[in-house]
């Protein structure tokens, strides 16, 4: 009985679909928390009946056949879907390293007599199956990329407030280092909140930024030229004793720059500008 | 008579790459017993550094070593990259002198930063940059 996989999976798709999703329910890896079981049903019958309906004989040792397109966009949804609903790589792996599983089992009840036979037609599948498991993984590994690119924009997007601590003064802490992409954000932000509060004198504090090389300070400078620029004082704060000192050796000149050590400082000195004065009440009962 | 006691080294291709050369640099300067002020003056040089080649010369190598001569211990940053190379190196380590648009303190800057400094370029094959700190220098 010449029986090639192909005619096999063809003919027994319902009992392969069967005897895989029993292999997965009964796996330790079924994570019904992440997915019900019905939603693993319809994943698994999509690819085992696009698989049973694209494979031929001619196109089985070819694994990079366009014929399996289909195949490899249902995989790449499946991947993709997996690795944004948190999924580990193990388990998405063991999912299509399952359904070889599966078919290995069918080959054997099929072949019972024929160890040749049963070799070759195993081969030709491990060789096919090897290659989806392959595309599941880089597709899997793109989701999560994605995922990483994401959270970025959000950290990138939360990590520049700009608030408003006096009326007419504005702070801007500024943690982390300060890239290009960064520095756009931030000027931008600044820039916005200066013409919506109307504030004359913006606050930078760099007491989070690790180091303060030229780029950084290139961008700092631009920041507060566009601050001028609008009309409005910059004060820089939060520059630490080394950093004082790593400045002044790269040379970077900052002295037509109002700096300070500490915010609290800078707001004192902002305070004076706008002629403001900060009493304890117990000295001044004039002030409420 | 200079011992290299580690060696460490990684690519730096992509501006995401600075900031965790940045963070090697430091971890081994910590690791030593560096001061804070030698500290960020080390990272800010391999800064400057690790930016330069990487908008130069679309990234490259960074050579990471703890060094040793006699009682002093010191770390060792290599940056080689393959570059256009710098034509005149006289003219690149004048302060404010730049053909990109930045201030022009990179080079001269971290010659200033660090006790020693090496540069070898040529022309259309690469520039390879070797700075030194000393634990107390």
């Amino acid at each position: 009985m010449a029986t090639t996989i192909t005619e096999l999976l063809k003919k027994n798709k319902a009992q392969l679909l069967d005897s895989w999703l029993q292999k997965q329910l009964s796996s330790e890896s079924l994570r019904d928390d992440l997915m019900t079981n019905d939603e693993l049903r319809a994943q698994s019958e999509e690819l085992v009946n696009a698989l049973a309906e694209i494979i031929t004989e001619e196109n089985i040792s070819q694994v990079d056949s366009t014929d399996y397109d289909e195949v490899f966009e249902i995989l790449s949804t499946i991947s993709m879907s997996r690795a944004r609903q948190g999924f580990t790589p193990r388990e998405t792996g063991l999912y299509i390293y399952g359904l070889k599983e599966a078919i290995l089992d069918l080959l054997q009840q099929q072949i019972p007599n024929d160890s040749m036979q049963l070799f070759t037609e195993s081969r030709k599948l491990n060789q096919l199956l090897d290659n989806f498991a392959v595309i599941t993984f880089e597709t899997f590994i793109k989701g999560r990329e994605e995922v990483i690119l994401r959270q970025n924009d959000e950290i990138s997007d939360i990590s520049t407030p700009v608030i408003q601590i006096w009326d007419g003064i504005l702070a801007l802490p500024i943690i982390g280092t300060l890239d290009s992409s960064r520095t756009q954000v931030v000027m931008e932000n600044l820039l916005q909140k200066i013409v919506d509060t109307g504030s004359s004198i913006a606050i930078l504090d760099i007491s989070g930024v690790p180091a303060v090389d030229s780029l950084v300070a290139q961008h700092l400078i631009k920041t507060v030229s566009a601050t001028r620029l609008m009309g409005a004082d910059c004060i820089i704060s939060g520059i630490r004793p080394e950093i004082a000192q790593t400045v002044v050796h790269l040379g970077i000149d900052l002295s037509n720059i109002i700096t300070k050590a500490s915010l609290a400082s800078a707001l004192k000195h902002a305070f004076g500008m706008h002629k403001l004065t900060v009493k304890r009440a117990d000295t001044d009962k004039s002030i409420r | 008579m200079l011992t290299i006691l580690s060696k460490d080294s990684m690519t730096v291709t992509r501006e995401q790459d600075v900031v965790p050369c940045r963070n090697r640099v430091k971890e081994v300067a910590v690791k030593i017993g560096m001061g804070i002020v030698n500290q960020t003056k080390l990272i800010t040089a391999a800064s400057e550094l690790a930016r330069n080649m990487l908008r130069y010369a679309n990234g490259g190598q960074v050579v990471i070593e703890v060094v040793s001569k006699g009682r002093e211990s010191g770390v060792r940053l290599t940056f080689a990259d393959k570059g256009p190379g710098i034509a005149d190196i006289n003219l690149a380590m004048q302060d404010g002198y730049s053909t990109g648009k930045s201030l022009g303190l990179g080079l001269p800057g971290t010659k200033r930063l660090v006790n020693e400094f090496d540069l070898k370029s040529i022309v259309g094959q690469g520039t390879t940059i070797t700075i030194l700190k000393w634990k107390n220098g």
